[in-house]
């Protein structure tokens, strides 16, 4: 990917940010950096800077929420940004947008550029719908002239027509979000930037959304998506890069990164990397849940049936408030499937010391689709401990010689149920 | 057609030369700098009953106060203008300037949600905050003339005389002054923003040391009119009274204004380059 087509070269790319409150240390540190660089030296407080954990305290007050990333990016390419919360994947996205520079490194971009941070930038509450039409475009970088002939159509896309001149602090936030996404989605750059706009808005909104995303791809232009919701990824973009800890870790097909990152979600259920209890109280020290999936086999097929093992260590236990360890099964749309929990029906306790709870899902349930699973623990009613997507799997239809391969059913499950037929004799 | 690989639009190093500013860029903007001022226009006169007649109404109220307080009980000196004129045009000048600089200093404070989100040439925000602000200044000029017109029927003479050709220069000043002030003092809060709290009361130490209240002839101790003739705003003022108001005597204040001239130009420059500086990064500490 190198030569004519290149339109995105990202070199050497490092972003320091320093942490805790601005007060005298601070002008201090600015003092230092200003007295080294009119001798000409290097910057002192890049060298205290380290990897940027969140979990881990630090011994110094500068991390690297970007360390030499490198990449380029083709003509028409479509490439997803992916990695766990505090990656670093806003960090590049703030970069590339150009809302804050780098501490080191550089990037160059050729062609226009609109960055998607947000839907509806700029919006003033007083204006009308049509004031913040052209508002908004020209913020991100449309002219008078081009808003003005798209007005109409982003008009319809937004579906407020009704309101176009009522002031936009009367809109509901359902409308503010589609008007915003409306302008946005009729910008028309060569490289288009996104962040998880998607995130906001019904099912609905996000499928129109991500329908108008392919569309823009279809179109040979270019766009960066970046998410942490691994299957928007996978169905848009042709390449993804994987970050962790502010260094890219993955670069290839979206499938394979995508891949690897359910694997390296999967690590936090690893015995080396038990979490603890998130709130404090009596639950504070010394009290760990560990998750795993017992098949080991990230595709199955429908009939196979899933296992899930929980790894809870408690001290001591509560007869009157037992711990509840509540499994909630997640599908794309991010539609709770079920939620189970070893206190319902037939009531499993937990005891002091180890204990290892298993689930066991039963096969011919869930439909074809990738699913991901939450744990959470309850007690006295007040949840204790959340972790969500501890794992992922995908369900496959198991295709079978002679019948149709229907890819997915209508349904969230498609569970295997009785039929029978009586005939009159 | 054969790119050339180097031909990159946008281009982002860690290291910039220093002063790398891009009026080619700004001028690409011109469409969001207008309406930015609509939006101003339109924001502030929202929901209020008068509307735009307030721009009349605040002027008018402190030129009154101003010509009780320092005109009838202090009985300040006016330099021989009727009370309410000769204030009337030192507020209406000082006005503009110091909405300038209070408006665009707080520019990256008051925008960062927006500077947070996109990127456009930071300067066109505080360059609407000028435009939108000489709209206001025009305004209250006409009301200004048309009280020079009634004295004129009521029989007491005020016509402006030939200096009023440096307006235009006056203007630019005023505006680059303010904008200059605003964008370096925006430039210091986005860390620590301990300025902020300065910004209203050296503003106010600023008008007291110009001659708003009192005609810079009223000022008979040589160092104490130096003190004022080193605020930039005093030669300004002061000439903009004697064009406006038909001032008598001889012009004596090329040097003044000579001085104000290049104060301005420094002091743009070098806000220009450290708003340059900060708008890279400040989303960092603000």
């Amino acid at each position: 990917m190198s030569g004519m087509n290149t339109v995105i070269r990202v070199e050497n790319l490092s972003k320091q940010y320093r942490l805790g409150k601005v007060g005298v240390g601070t002008l201090v540190e600015d003092f230092q950096r200003l007295w080294h660089k009119m001798r000409g030296k290097e910057d002192p407080t890049l060298a205290l800077a380290e990897k940027n954990d969140r979990s881990t305290v630090g011994e110094s007050n500068f991390v690297w929420a970007l360390r030499d990333i490198n990449f380029e990016v083709g003509r028409g390419e479509v490439l997803g940004i992916i990695g766990k919360n505090g990656a670093g994947k806003s960090t590049l996205l703030k970069i590339l947008s150009r809302v804050t520079e780098p501490t080191t490194g550089s990037i160059k971009i050729k062609g226009k550029v609109a960055s998607l941070l947000e839907v509806g930038t700029g919006f003033h509450p007083d204006l009308s719908g049509r004031e913040n039409i052209f508002l908004n475009g020209a913020v991100l970088g449309m002219t008078r002239a081009e808003i003005k002939s798209k007005f109409d159509e982003i008009v319809d896309f937004s579906g407020v027509e009704r309101y176009i001149d009522t002031p936009v602090k009367r809109y509901s936030s359902g409308m503010k979000v589609r008007l915003g996404f409306a302008v946005a989605a009729h910008l028309e750059p060569e490289i288009l930037i996104v962040d998880e706009v998607l995130a906001v808005g019904d099912a609905e909104f996000q499928r129109k959304c991500l329908g108008k995303m392919k569309n823009v791809a279809g179109h040979g232009r270019t766009v960066l998506f970046v998410s942490h919701n691994i299957f928007a990824m996978r169905s848009l973009c042709s390449r993804a890069l994987l970050i962790d800890s502010g260094t890219i870790v993955s670069d290839g097909g979206a499938d394979e990164v995508a891949n690897e990152y359910i694997a390296a979600t999967r690590l936090i259920g690893d015995d080396q990397h038990a979490f603890q209890w998130e709130t404090g109280g009596d639950f504070s020290d010394g009290r760990y849940v560990r998750a795993r999936v017992e098949t080991g086999d990230e595709l199955i097929t429908i009939d196979s049936g899933i296992k899930v093992r929980v790894t809870v260590d408690m001290k001591e236990i509560d007869a009157l408030d037992p711990v509840a360890v509540v499994i909630h099964l997640v599908n794309e749309e991010d539609v709770i499937v079920f939620s189970t929990s070893n206190l319902q029906y037939n009531a499993v306790l937990l005891e002091a010391g180890s204990n290892e709870l298993t689930c066991g899902i039963p096969a011919h349930l869930l439909n074809s689709g990738t699913y991901r699973i939450r744990i959470a623990a309850v007690k006295a009613g007040r949840q204790i401990y959340r972790q969500d997507d501890v794992l992922s799997f995908t369900v496959n239809e198991k295709s079978e010689p002679g019948i149709a391969n229907y890819n997915r059913r209508s349904g969230i499950v498609r569970p295997r149920l009785e039929w029978s037929a009586k005939r009159p004799v | 057609m054969k790119d050339n690989d180097e031909s990159w639009d946008i281009e982002v190093t860690a290291r910039q030369s220093l002063f790398s500013f891009r009026f080619s860029e700004v001028w690409r903007y011109r469409d969001l700098l207008v309406l930015f001022v609509k939006r101003d226009f339109a924001a502030i006169y929202k929901q209020t009953l008068l509307g735009p007649l307030w721009f009349f109404i605040q002027p008018m109220l402190t030129a009154i106060t101003m010509t009780v307080v320092f005109g009838r009980i202090a009985g300040l000196d006016t330099a021989g203008y009727p009370k309410i004129v000769f204030y009337l045009s030192g507020i209406t000048a000082w006005t503009y300037f110091s909405e300038c600089l209070i408006k665009t200093s707080s520019t990256f404070v008051a925008n960062q949600s927006l500077f947070g989100k996109v990127y456009f040439p930071r300067i066109i925000v505080p360059l609407s905050v000028v435009v939108s602000n000489v709209f206001r200044f025009g305004i209250q000029l006409l009301m200004l003339f048309g009280l020079i017109i009634y004295y004129n029927i009521a029989g007491i003479r005020i016509v402006p005389n030939e200096y009023l050709l440096l307006f235009p220069v006056l203007l630019v000043l005023m505006a680059a002054l303010g904008l200059g002030f605003g964008m370096f003092l925006s430039s210091l809060t986005t860390k620590y923003r301990d300025l902020q709290f300065l910004i209203t009361f050296g503003v106010s130490l600023l008008m007291y040391l110009s001659p708003v209240i009192f005609p810079l002839t009223a000022v008979k101790d040589p160092f104490w009119r130096d003190v004022l003739i080193a605020n930039p705003m005093t030669s300004i003022i002061e000439t903009f009274r004697y064009a406006v108001l038909g001032g008598q005597g001889e012009f004596t204040l090329w040097l003044p204004l000579a001085y104000t001239t290049g104060f301005t130009i420094v002091l743009f420059m070098g806000s220009l380059f450290m708003f340059n500086r900060v708008q890279r990064s400040f989303m960092d500490t603000v």
